[in-house]
């Protein structure tokens, strides 16, 4: 039988559409147990390469019949390895291409709306890790927002649909991925946004972005509104574009909200946070579409696949918005938080420019789930 | 430590270093001690776990110019 390859825009298919999938992670126990490729209707197997190496016979009555398989490891090489060995025994069975390196890496484009003038805006879905970016696309010119580093795809897209980037943004410093945003701007000649308060130590030129700047481009205007909205970080900004759309960074989420802990603040940013959440989001129109800079479970993506909101109905379903007590929330955004993302420090010294990792560095920094949020 | 061998495995992509150590390991007595060089990161979980599942003990393992360096002994 044949061993097949199947490629990370594949997979993202199958998540978006919530078809079957089995999974036989070939990792060890420990990687697969905080991270793995998550799908509604996928179902796993976890049994490390380095058990297989005599043989796979001994899993052939786990595998299920007439199900598609596919066979996953770190970057890709265990999983040729057992693939071949199944596909010995007469299976057909699929290997991701670049493992969950290139999951981790992938980024799916989805449109998400309309501005009036005719211009959209995209969200880029980072299915592996959980992060969105965000690229709005008016008269031929194009902003994003918290790109990610993968940043060919961000160039390569505006490319595509023929805009040009002229404005690149970070709603804050981020700790859990490493920002593409001034290489983007350093390419493309954009103006880098940052916002000051979180760039307090940054090592390059940017310009300031704070809150009640509006920021308009394209031949018609599109203006970004930005809000100033600490508790992530002391420095997170929400934007609202085109008077539609709310673009939320780490403070609000579809089922979470943001965790204040990540620049070792906590105690210090709960009511920063209280207050974003609670009185300036409040005064916003409940008919914006929140885009959030993440997700946290596969249940918060919609059917196209894309992960956004009404503000309305966020006030009435997201628990963390729900909480009356001020005691009580304090709690929940300082105690039994989940753990920090892997590297998380070296990460943020990375977004301001104080170390420059290579590229294999930075992906194994970035490896493993996103831990931004608390619910 | 007196390492009985030496297995040099820089360079090689997973699932190689497993591959090579465990041939390694094979040849050895009961007790003996593997000394294992490696670059792939990823040699250092999948390293201890199957260390532990077959039986092995890893005894130390350091770090050095980007050089991973193991010591499994023979169970």
């Amino acid at each position: 039988m044949t061993v097949k390859v199947m490629t990370s825009k594949q997979v993202t298919k199958k998540v978006f559409n919530k078809e079957k999938l089995f999974i036989l992670d070939v990792r060890n126990e420990s990687d697969f147990n905080d991270w793995k490729i998550e799908g509604e209707n996928f179902d796993y197997l976890n049994i490390p390469y380095f058990e297989l190496l005599d043989g796979v016979e001994g899993i052939l009555d786990k595998l299920p019949a007439g199900k598609e398989i596919l066979v996953v490891c770190a970057k890709e090489g265990s999983s040729v390895m057992v693939a071949e060995m199944l596909s010995e025994e007469g299976l057909t069975v699929s290997y991701l291409q670049g493992g969950m390196k290139a999951w981790s890496e992938h980024l799916e484009p989805v449109k998400v709306g309309e501005l009036t003038d005719g211009g959209e805006i995209y969200q880029f879905v980072r299915i592996g890790k959980g992060c969105l970016s965000y690229m709005v696309v008016s008269n031929g010119e194009a902003a994003i927002i918290d790109a990610t580093r993968m940043t060919d795809i961000y160039v390569d897209f505006a490319k595509e649909i023929g805009a040009q980037i002229t404005h690149v943004f970070d709603t804050h410093l981020h700790a859990d991925h490493i920002s593409g945003g001034r290489v983007i701007a350093e390419n493309t000649g954009a103006t880098y946004w940052l916002p000051p308060k979180d760039a307090t130590e940054v090592t390059f030129e940017y310009s300031p972005l704070e809150g009640g700047n509006v920021v308009t481009f394209g031949n018609t205007a599109i203006d970004i509104h930005a809000l100033y909205s600490p508790g992530h970080t002391i420095g997170s900004t929400s934007f609202v574009v085109d008077g539609k759309f709310l673009l939320s960074g780490d403070i609000l989420f579809i089922d979470s909200i943001g965790r204040p802990d990540l620049a070792g603040m906590a105690e210090d940013w709960v009511a920063d946070l209280r207050e974003s959440l609670y009185s300036r989001y409040r005064e916003l129109s409940e008919e914006l579409v929140v885009l959030p800079a993440h997700f946290m479970i596969i249940d918060e993506l919609n059917d196209d696949g894309s992960v956004s909101e009404k503000l309305g109905t966020l006030f009435a379903k997201n628990h963390g918005l729900n909480i009356e007590d001020e005691n009580e929330f304090r709690k929940l955004v300082t105690e039994n938080l989940p753990p920090q993302p892997n590297a998380y420090q070296e990460i943020r010294q990375t977004n301001m420019g104080k170390i420059s990792p290579d590229e294999e560095k930075q992906r194994e920094m970035e490896i493993g789930p996103n831990r931004c949020a608390v619910r | 430590m007196e390492a009985a061998r030496i297995l040099d495995a820089k360079g090689l992509a997973c699932p190689m270093p497993i591959v090579r150590t465990k041939k390694a390991i094979n040849e050895l007595a009961s007790g003996d001690v593997l000394e294992i060089y490696a670059t792939d990161k990823g040699a250092k979980n999948d390293l201890a776990a199957w260390a532990k599942s077959g039986g092995h003990e890893l005894i130390k393992h350091e770090e050095e110019n980007g050089v991973l360096k193991f010591w499994i002994k023979k169970g």
